[in-house]
């Protein structure tokens, strides 16, 4: 259980905040945050370690969200089963695409362009057909009782999402120390070599997207409770899928807590822009389009590659200094 | 003689107007180590690659112990424990030795450290144990083809297709390499080669199968294999034999 242990000491940290803090410009901040950590969450999983690049986990997302929405708002479900059908279906439309895309062998940029376009299909969809609300979108009615997965105060809201990144923190690391996750960097670095040693790779990447796309899913879950409100460019918007992209890739990709901080640093970045330039739309979209260059450029891994490479060389450092017992 | 390990019957492969192998036959006795050579274009990696399941055959079929594992998909050939090595090698760049070599032995091993202790042992073996902490990235030429026997090893195969694993080492890297081989035979492995040293074929091979512009030109033991003016033909050009024998015959 060591390995679980740092996992156990940020999340410890971050659940103490609220009894820090009660400013709800700070809890929006980190809610919001810790959204875009989830959904980069499932990203990772599929995009980080097993190196398939999806532009288009807001088919996920908002598969979760409308299923959440639409099952109380039309068929009087409870929200928390409606949160639980939510990842279901999410997890189904993933592995629905990523059937159709694996076993046709699509890779690299072209697997790319098809979830985009499997997004975009749905969103086009969702704006117009009846049952999401079409253009005017599905507004969950107000009905502050928990049992109805609504509260009053932020904080309870901020403790759901932290212990669902919680959850996803540890699926990850599961994961790594798995078969199934051995498996699944190989074929990120060789996908023939992986086959000849009998890995099964369709069927890893199956499985690595249907798992991406229900922690997506849980994401868009949460956004439609938190919100209380989704349309077909919130729910399928290819906002969410950068977003999703975006953090574990400034953060890590193919690190356990590379899209929690990636998530934070962009948001911070994000709000800074606001102060700054006030709220010139799309500004933020800029910055982080610039900064996605830079990581890109200059650490592709990420921050948590950053930080990595300076501890080995601090450590480098102090083993050749003289008198030291090892030097 | 014994029913072969594998027996390919009949193969041929079509690339639009080429024909790159051409209704090819050939048995693999179990427990020896069969080689496969000629000169570059002749086949034999497609061959290969038809054996291992990459490539589907346009015509004939593939046995394996009498069954037809003609176009069963590599990862399940791997279970059968027929695996191969790639010619240009592939390592998982990004891992260490360790787990390169891990992810090999995961075939018979769900858990992480059973696959680990076993990728431990095979490095033995082949001796990468110095580099097993290293990025397979790190790893030279000599070292990369011993990254690809290692693992293929790793999935405890009955039969390793093996494309060249000696092609590109320096006499010295070659010098001990050829023990390897043995060694993996020694364990009971049958060994399908396409190599192009010629002088580890001659050491290592039983069985020669010699492969030119797609169909078999000649079979036998090396030391028959060699002397057939066919072979020396079809590498040095129509005429080279008598042309040799003539030098031979002056200096002789």
């Amino acid at each position: 259980m060591r390995a679980l242990a740092p996992i156990a000491v940020v999340v410890a940290l971050l659940a103490a905040v609220p009894l820090v803090t009660a400013s709800n410009l700070v809890l929006n901040f980190l809610v919001v945050a810790l959204l875009t950590a989830l959904v980069g969450q499932g990203w990772n999983l599929l995009g980080g370690y097993g190196g398939q690049y999806s532009f288009g986990h807001a088919a996920f997302f908002g598969t979760g969200a409308y299923a959440t929405a639409i099952l109380q708002v039309r068929y009087g479900v409870n929200a928390w089963l409606g949160f639980a059908v939510g990842i279901a279906a999410g997890a189904a439309v993933g592995a629905i695409i990523g059937a159709l895309s694996f076993r046709s062998g699509l890779k690299g940029s072209y697997f790319a362009l098809v979830t985009l376009a499997f997004a975009e299909v749905l969103r086009i969809i969702a704006s117009v057909a009846p049952i999401t609300g079409a253009g005017v979108g599905t507004l969950i009615k107000l009905d502050l009782r928990p049992e109805a997965l609504q509260f009053q105060s932020r904080v309870p809201f901020y403790w759901i999402i932290l212990g669902l990144v919680a959850v996803s923190l540890v699926i990850m690391r599961m994961i790594e120390d798995s078969r199934f996750g051995a498996y699944l960097l190989a074929l990120r670095e060789n996908e023939d070599a992986a086959k000849a040693l009998g890995v099964n790779t369709t069927l890893i990447k199956l499985g690595a997207m249907t798992v991406s796309a229900a922690i997506a899913a849980a994401g868009g879950c949460f956004y439609a409770q938190y919100f209380l409100f989704v349309d077909a460019g919130i729910a399928y918007g290819s906002w969410i899928s950068i977003a999703a992209l975006l953090a574990p890739i400034v953060g890590g990709a193919g690190t356990v807590f590379g899209p929690l901080l990636g998530a934070l640093v962009v948001k911070t970045l994000g709000e800074a822009t606001k102060l700054v330039a006030g709220d010139a739309p799309g500004l933020d979209l800029v910055i982080y389009g610039c900064v996605l260059i830079l990581i890109v450029a200059f650490a592709p891994s990420g921050i948590a590659g950053l930080l990595r490479g300076a501890f080995q060389r601090f450590a480098a450092v102090k083993s050749l200094r003289p008198g030291q017992p090892h030097g | 003689m014994a029913e072969p390990l594998l027996r390919v019957d009949g193969v041929s492969k079509r690339f639009g107007g080429l024909l790159a192998v051409d209704n090819v036959s050939l048995d693999v006795q179990s427990g020896r180590i069969t080689a496969l050579i000629g000169p570059n274009g002749a086949g034999k990696t497609t061959l290969f690659a038809m054996i291992s399941g990459f490539l589907t055959p346009s015509m004939g079929r593939i046995y394996h112990r009498g069954d037809d594992i003609t176009g069963v998909p590599p990862y399940r050939l791997a279970r059968r424990g027929i695996t191969r090595t790639f010619q240009i090698v592939r390592p998982f760049a990004g891992l260490t030795v360790h787990e390169n070599i891990a992810i090999g032995a995961h075939l018979s091993r769900r858990s992480r450290a059973a696959a680990r202790d076993a990728a431990a042992q095979i490095a033995q073996l082949v001796g990468l144990v110095e580099m097993l902490d290293k990025p397979a990235a790190s790893l030279t030429v000599a070292g990369r083809k011993r990254l690809e026997l290692a693992r293929a090893l790793a999935t405890e195969p009955a039969v390793l297709l093996l494309d060249e694993v000696l092609a590109g080492l320096n006499p010295t890297e070659l010098a001990a390499m050829v023990p390897t081989i043995r060694a993996v035979t020694d364990r009971g492995i049958t060994i399908v080669m396409i190599e192009h040293v010629m002088q580890a074929v001659m050491s290592l091979a039983q069985y020669v199968y010699v492969l030119a512009e797609g169909h078999i030109l000649t079979e036998g033991s090396p030391q028959e294999v060699v002397g057939d003016a066919r072979v020396i033909e079809a590498y040095l050009g129509r005429g080279a034999a008598a042309r040799l024998n003539a030098v031979g015959a002056v200096h002789g």
